[in-house]
C-alpha cells in the first residue's frame, strides 16, 4: 500500500507513524512536506500527531490552510482514505472533513497517559477487523482533546454509526472517570458518513510493541491495512486483466 | 483601516478556562465576580480598502480562520483610518 504521511511544521509523531507503517507493517511510506500540492499515487493519507504551527490560534486552524490540504481534501472528497491521529484529527475537524471540534481539555491539564478505548463499531476501514466492544490500550498526549459536537451533530454521529471509539475503563465501562479530557459522550475517535475519513485522539502508532506498554495500536493499524488491501483488490484485479 | 475582531466561545459551549479564572478571583477575595468567559482579541490593519471592504474582508477571515463556527462566535469593531 502507498501511504503518504503529511509533515507540518510542528508535527512530532510523523516518524513514529512512518516507523509503524514501514518497519512493522511493511508498507510503502512517503513523507510529504505540507507545501506539496500533489499527493501523487496514494492508498492512504495519514495526518500525524504533533503541534502544527505551534497550535497557535487553535489546534489545526492554520495547518488546515497548508498547501497540501487542498490535495488532501480533494482526495477525501473523491473517496480516498484519510486518517488523522491526535493533531491530525484536530486538523481534519478544522478542515470540515470530520464533524465537530476539539477543545481544551476540560481539566485544563495536558494529559499524557495510557487510556482504554472501546471499539463502538466495526463498520469502518480502521475497525473492520476488530470486534465490537473490543478494548484497546494506547496512550494519549494532548492538551486539546475535548471533542465537542452540538446536539444535532452528535445525534447524526450516533444514528450513522460514526463513533469508532469511546474512552472506557479496562473492563469496557463508559463512565466519566474513564474520560481523560471531557469529550462529549466519551468520544475518542470518529469517522465521516462516507466512512473514508477517520480520526482519533489516542496514538496507535505509539502502541505498536509490548515494550512500550501496549501493542494494541498495531492491531488497529493492521486492521486498517487489511481493509485497504480488500478495498484495492478490485482495482488490482482490473489492472491485471488489462 | 484599523479594526478589531473579538472571538469568544459560544454561550452554549462550556469554558473551563473562564471558570478557572473566576475561581482564582474568588481565591483572591473578589467574591462578587460571578462569571468569566475568556476570549481572544485580534487587532488588524488593512491597506487600500474602504470601511465596507474592510468589514467584508474581516467577516471572511473571522468565519474562515479566526473563529471556528462550531464552537466560537466573533464580533468586528471598526477603528479609525490608519
Amino acid at each position: 500500500m502507498k501511504i503518504k504521511v503529511i509533515v507540518f511544521p510542528g508535527s512530532n509523531c510523523d516518524h513514529d507513524t512512518e516507523r509503524a507503517f514501514r518497519n512493522l507493517l511493511d508498507q510503502d511510506v512517503e513523507m510529504l512536506w505540507h507545501k506539496e500540492e500533489n499527493l501523487g499515487n496514494a492508498d492512504l493519507v495519514v495526518l500525524p500527531g504533533g503541534f502544527a504551527y505551534g497550535d497557535y490560534l487553535r489546534t489545526g486552524a492554520m495547518a488546515r490552510y497548508s498547501p497540501v490540504m487542498e490535495a488532501v481534501e480533494r482526495f477525501a472528497r473523491e473517496g480516498g482514505m484519510v486518517f488523522g491521529i491526535c493533531n491530525g484529527f484536530q486538523i481534519l475537524c478544522e478542515a470540515g472533513l470530520l464533524p465537530g471540534a476539539l477543545m481544551k481539555n476540560a481539566c485544563l491539564q495536558f494529559r499524557s497517559m495510557q487510556v482504554h478505548l472501546r471499539v463502538e463499531t466495526t463498520r469502518s476501514p480502521l475497525t473492520k477487523h476488530l470486534a465490537q466492544g473490543q478494548i484497546l490500550k494506547m496512550p494519549i498526549a494532548h492538551g486539546d482533546g475535548n471533542y465537542y459536537a452540538d446536539h444535532i451533530t452528535l445525534t447524526e454521529l450516533v444514528d450513522e454509526d460514526c463513533i469508532l471509539f469511546r474512552y472506557a475503563t479496562p473492563d469496557g465501562l463508559i463512565i466519566p472517570e474513564a474520560n481523560p479530557n471531557g469529550s462529549i459522550f466519551n468520544i475518542a475517535g470518529i469517522c465521516n458518513k462516507e466512512r473514508n475519513v477517520f480520526g482519533m485522539m489516542p496514538h496507535p502508532e505509539r502502541a505498536c510493541e509490548s515494550e512500550v506498554g501496549s501493542a494494541d495500536g498495531l492491531t488497529l493499524l493492521r486492521s486498517l491495512m487489511e481493509s485497504l488491501e480488500l478495498s484495492t483488490q478490485p482495482r488490482l484485479a482490473k489492472v491485471a486483466s488489462l | 483601516m484599523k479594526a478589531r475582531i473579538i472571538v469568544r466561545l459560544k454561550q452554549t459551549v462550556h469554558d473551563p478556562q473562564g471558570e478557572a479564572i473566576c475561581q482564582t478571583f474568588h481565591h483572591m477575595g473578589y467574591s462578587n465576580i460571578t462569571h468569566v468567559r475568556q476570549g481572544k482579541v485580534f487587532d488588524i490593519e488593512v491597506d487600500n480598502a474602504t470601511e465596507s471592504e474592510t468589514k467584508l474582508l474581516l467577516e471572511e477571515i473571522g468565519r474562515k480562520v479566526l473563529a471556528n463556527p462550531i464552537i466560537e462566535e466573533y464580533v468586528i469593531e471598526m477603528g479609525e483610518e490608519s
